[in-house]
């Protein structure tokens, strides 16, 4: 039976947590977390409970958040199989130590830079991708050895109660468990100490777990957001390109979540001479993708259905509503819709969008885009669409952000090789692939001397010529060590 | 930036409380790391490229290290110099800007180095300031794109709380009680010289990767006495307060809390060798105890001072558990020649760091990673690893208009997601399939 699922989306008592805290240590102390055997195991019963567990998987991300088991598939579940899968063949190799080059004055002596588990680990994941943002870094926290908590954003409860009625049936149940509760569970979480936190999510709410883990000297790692620019350059864009670009915003906004992913394209640049053609096609496409409201998510709740339909309200942000704006508070539904110059002192142009609404904000020149995304906080990711290497160069090397994609939006979350992360508003730390395990290692400095050679210079009594020989060592001038040890030269 | 900060080293030295070997040592620290960041820095700053892999064929990825921004460094008062420009250096390698902040408790490196930095490099991106606690405060309430500390957990924890308001990434450099496990088997002398050299060679202790404490077998502990008695003798004479090769301890107010652990009454009749002090010249002998009890304040708290507990288990297999219930430590150290302990060493014992058979060397390695886990610090630098530290490495992902999978598109089919589920998978003819825009089958 599943005694790592604490059943039930209510709100635990502190001692229940403790004792819950207290037998991840136990089972991390005990030593299994950290054999090869035991982690594979753990990989290979994630992938069983996303292959056994699939169809409950769907059922809970349409309850949640009204996905397509299409996307569903293609942004978590399959991902995730993609993840696990890489963990599996790299885990060795990652394991590994990694031998470094130690200085001829220090021999005979090896060194090495060797991985190890950071301990018990605490995961806070978000409702937008309430199975990957969950899953991906567990399974960086296993391929590391450590034991994890696993903590479920209870805005997404459908999945939060399927993870914690089957990860302990799939895994290991002493030694890796789902939490669930509200806000008050989080911080009770947080009174303890952690080897690690992962938290995604917003910047308030990242504040305040900073916060509780310095308390500890917890290291954490804040996977955040940032309104993510989308540079949309139709200079040389043929109508074919044109007609990607549109497919591939459309991807990059509406598509993952309704918008509502801390990736997502928050808004469009655009040159101002260009803006009717690109409105055209976004327009069309939009059309003939979502003919079914089905194939896009709704909002997760009627909190942000009334901040997204406030940011449309607001009197000075309506009039520049060109396509959609329709809302069905019924159902949480709110129809992509596309917006021409908002003011920019708007709320819609400052605070985060995270939903369906797109601004699209034209320049004179296209260059003039670096200007304005440099101006504001450094978003998760910048894109930009464009066959212009000079424009291209420019936007890698002026702006600073999580992460540059070209000619498309999104699809770098699913890159094994590339980190991923936030800098600066946008969060720290870096995860997917590699870096995943990384993020929960710790790298150990290891030297191993012999007692072979014993310079009797760096022990005291000190006198300046054992100094005139320190000084040549240092410098790694061995020829001239020599020449003074063996009284040659002063 | 970095040739300028390496002529400072030839520049005529102002007085300093330490040692000439320990100054000489901290210059030659930073000289060679100036140094490593110079031979290095252009491989440094180059693109990594990564396989994109066929998910977005057809594509190119790397990660490209671009500077944080603006970073601020504050430094402890035991190696002044050194760790107050060596992550000065990594910062200035990795482009940032940056502001240096001395330790007040080390006054003389402060002003020296607010005096002599800024007239070798760019003084608009590298700044000294000096002060105190308020000061340091004035200057945690700005926002940094990172902070690196390096000083005691309980400062440590007020630098990260301050950080948590603005999301500033932070390295903390900590300490701990770095322990010594001496097992029989061992070349003994150079064994205790090792240990003697780490623990009374670097500044009477006062350093965070120091021998704190040692553990060894009790049959084994009588002759582990002898000889490092012997080795104390041999470095710093019968009257070890006189000998000039033996370190002050920093202020008054460390010098009486060092007192105070020897003092302690279920402490002080554990002394077996040294125990003299001098309050004028701020010195304390060398001094070794027998079997301190383990909720004794100096077996509790970091020692950072010339007092060395010898603590004895039965087994040597012992020191392990001992080790593994207080906090983790900088550095951990056994000297032994029995390789199966090592590996359980190794394996089993969690530090910043873990050196066997000698002790501290491994800070003057630029290949290994410098920095703590758990209560001794998180972060890491030295060599490459600086650079890492005030560095963003942006991925980048260049996609082409080509390959236009369609099949990731609504209007969702059963056809585009068996499509989807195969390349997620890795099958080929999926991939063929998405890659010619096919949506499948219905």
């Amino acid at each position: 039976m599943s005694t790592g699922a604490m059943a039930g989306a209510g709100a635990e008592a502190g001692g229940e947590l403790g004792e819950t805290v207290r037998e991840l240590r136990e089972a991390y102390g005990g030593g299994r977390t950290r054999s090869l055997a035991w982690r594979q195991a753990q990989l290979r019963g994630l992938l069983r409970l996303l292959k056994e567990k699939e169809a409950e998987a769907f059922q809970a991300l349409h309850k949640d958040l009204g996905k397509h088991h299409a996307e569903a598939y293609r942004d978590e579940v399959g991902v995730l199989i993609k993840s696990a899968n890489g963990a599996l063949q790299q885990l060795g190799k990652w394991m590994a130590p990694d031998r470094v080059w130690v200085p001829l004055i220090a021999w005979p002596a090896t060194a090495q830079v060797v991985p190890e588990p950071v301990g018990v680990v605490l995961i806070f994941s978000c409702w937008n991708f309430p199975l990957g943002l969950s899953l991906e870094p567990l399974i960086g926290a296993i391929a590391a050895g450590n034991a994890v908590a696993l903590k479920p954003s209870e805005l997404s409860p459908c999945t939060a109660r399927f993870l914690a009625d089957n990860i302990g049936n799939y895994m290991d149940a002493s030694a890796v468990k789902v939490v669930n509760g509200g806000p008050e569970v989080g911080e009770q979480l947080m009174e303890h100490r952690w080897d690690k936190v992962l938290f995604t999510g917003s910047p308030r709410i990242a504040r305040s777990v900073m916060a509780a883990a310095a308390r500890h000297l917890t290291p954490v790692a804040l996977e955040l957001g940032g309104k993510c620019p989308c540079i949309f350059d139709a200079a040389a864009a043929s109508a074919r390109d044109l007609q990607v670009s549109a497919n591939r915003i459309i991807a990059g906004k509406w598509s993952p979540c309704a918008g509502q992913a801390c990736i997502a394209i928050d808004y469009v640049l655009v040159e101002e001479r260009f803006a009717p053609v690109l409105i055209k096609v976004l327009k069309s496409t939009l059309k003939r993708f979502f003919q079914d409201a089905d194939h896009m998510a709704r909002i997760v709740n009627q909190r942000h259905f009334e901040r997204l339909s406030s940011l449309l309200k607001d009197r000075a942000v309506a009039p520049s509503i060109l396509h959609g704006g329709s809302m069905d508070a019924k159902n949480l539904y709110i129809e992509p819709t596309i917006l021409l110059n908002p003011p920019l002192d708007s709320a819609i142009m400052t605070e985060e969008i995270f939903g369906p609404l797109l601004p699209i904000i034209t320049v004179k020149k296209i260059e003039d885009s670096i200007a304005f995304v440099k101006a504001m906080p450094k978003p998760l990711a910048i894109y930009a669409f464009t066959r212009d290497a000079a424009l291209r160069r420019r936007v890698v090397e002026e702006t600073s952000s999580g992460s540059v994609t070209f000619n498309d939006a999104v699809v770098q979350y699913a890159i094994d090789g590339l980190p991923f992360g936030g800098v600066g508003q946008s969060g720290f730390g870096q995860y997917h692939g590699r870096h995943s395990f990384e993020m929960f290692s710790h790298k150990k400095a290891v030297m191993k001397r012999g007692y072979l050679l014993e310079l009797t210079l760096r022990y005291p009594p000190w006198d300046e010529s054992k100094v005139t020989l320190m000084r040549y060592l240092y410098r790694f001038n061995y020829f001239a060590f020599v020449l003074a040890f063996l009284g040659l030269r002063r | 930036m970095l040739i300028s900060l390496m002529r400072l080293e030839t520049t005529r030295y102002g007085y300093i409380l330490l040692l000439v070997c320990d100054v000489m040592m901290q210059i030659s620290l930073v000289t060679s790391s100036c140094k490593f960041a110079l031979k290095n820095l252009k491989k440094w700053m180059q693109p990594k490229k990564v396989p994109a892999g066929v998910l977005t064929f057809p594509s190119t990825a790397r990660v490209t290290p671009e500077p944080l921004g603006i970073v601020l460094v504050v430094s402890a008062w035991n190696y002044p110099f050194l760790l107050a420009v060596d992550p000065v250096i990594g910062a200035i390698a990795a482009g940032n800007a940056v502001v240096l902040k001395p330790s007040e408790i080390a006054p003389a490196t402060s002003s020296l180095l607010a005096d002599l930095l800024p007239r070798y490099v760019d003084s608009s991106c590298i700044k000294v300031v000096e002060g105190g606690i308020a000061e340091t405060t004035a200057l945690l309430e700005q926002k940094w794109d990172k902070i690196f500390y390096t000083g005691n957990s309980k400062v440590g924890r007020i630098v990260m709380s301050f950080a948590a308001k603005h999301l500033t990434p932070v390295v903390l450099e900590l300490g701990g009680k770095c322990p010594v496990v001496v097992d029989s088997n061992v070349d003994l002398h150079v064994a205790a010289k090792r240990i003697a050299a780490g623990k009374w060679g670097c500044n009477s202790g006062q350093a965070c990767i120091s021998p704190d404490y040692v553990i060894t077998t009790k049959s084994f502990a009588p002759k582990l006495l002898d000889s490092l008695k012997k080795v104390l003798d041999e470095f710093y004479g019968k009257d070890p307060l006189r000998s000039e090769d033996l370190s002050r301890i920093v202020n008054s107010n460390h010098f009486n809390r060092l007192k105070a652990l020897m003092d302690e009454e279920m402490v002080s009749d554990k002394i077996v060798f040294g125990g003299q002090s001098d309050e004028q010249q701020l010195k304390i002998a060398p001094t070794l105890f027998l079997d301190a009890p383990l909720d004794s304040a100096i077996m509790k708290e970091e020692i950072f001072g010339p007092l060395l507990p010898i603590i004895t288990v039965d087994k040597i297999h012992e020191s392990f558990a001992l080790i593994n219930s207080m906090t983790k430590p900088l550095a951990a150290y056994l000297f032994s020649k029995d390789s199966k302990l090592k590996r359980q060493f190794e394996r089993n014992v969690s530090a910043g760091g873990v050196i066997f058979n000698d002790t501290g060397i491994h800070l003057t390695n630029q290949n290994l990673p410098f920095g703590g886990v758990g209560e001794s610090g998180m972060g890491a630098y030295h060599g490459t690893f600086s650079f890492d530290a005030f560095t963003h490495r942006k991925a980048v992902l260049d996609r082409s208009f080509l390959g236009e999978a369609k099949a990731r598109y609504p209007p969702y089919t059963r056809g585009k997601l068996k499509i989807l589920k195969g390349v997620l998978k890795g099958n080929p003819l999926a991939m063929v399939q998405a890659a010619l825009g096919c949506t499948g089958w219905a």
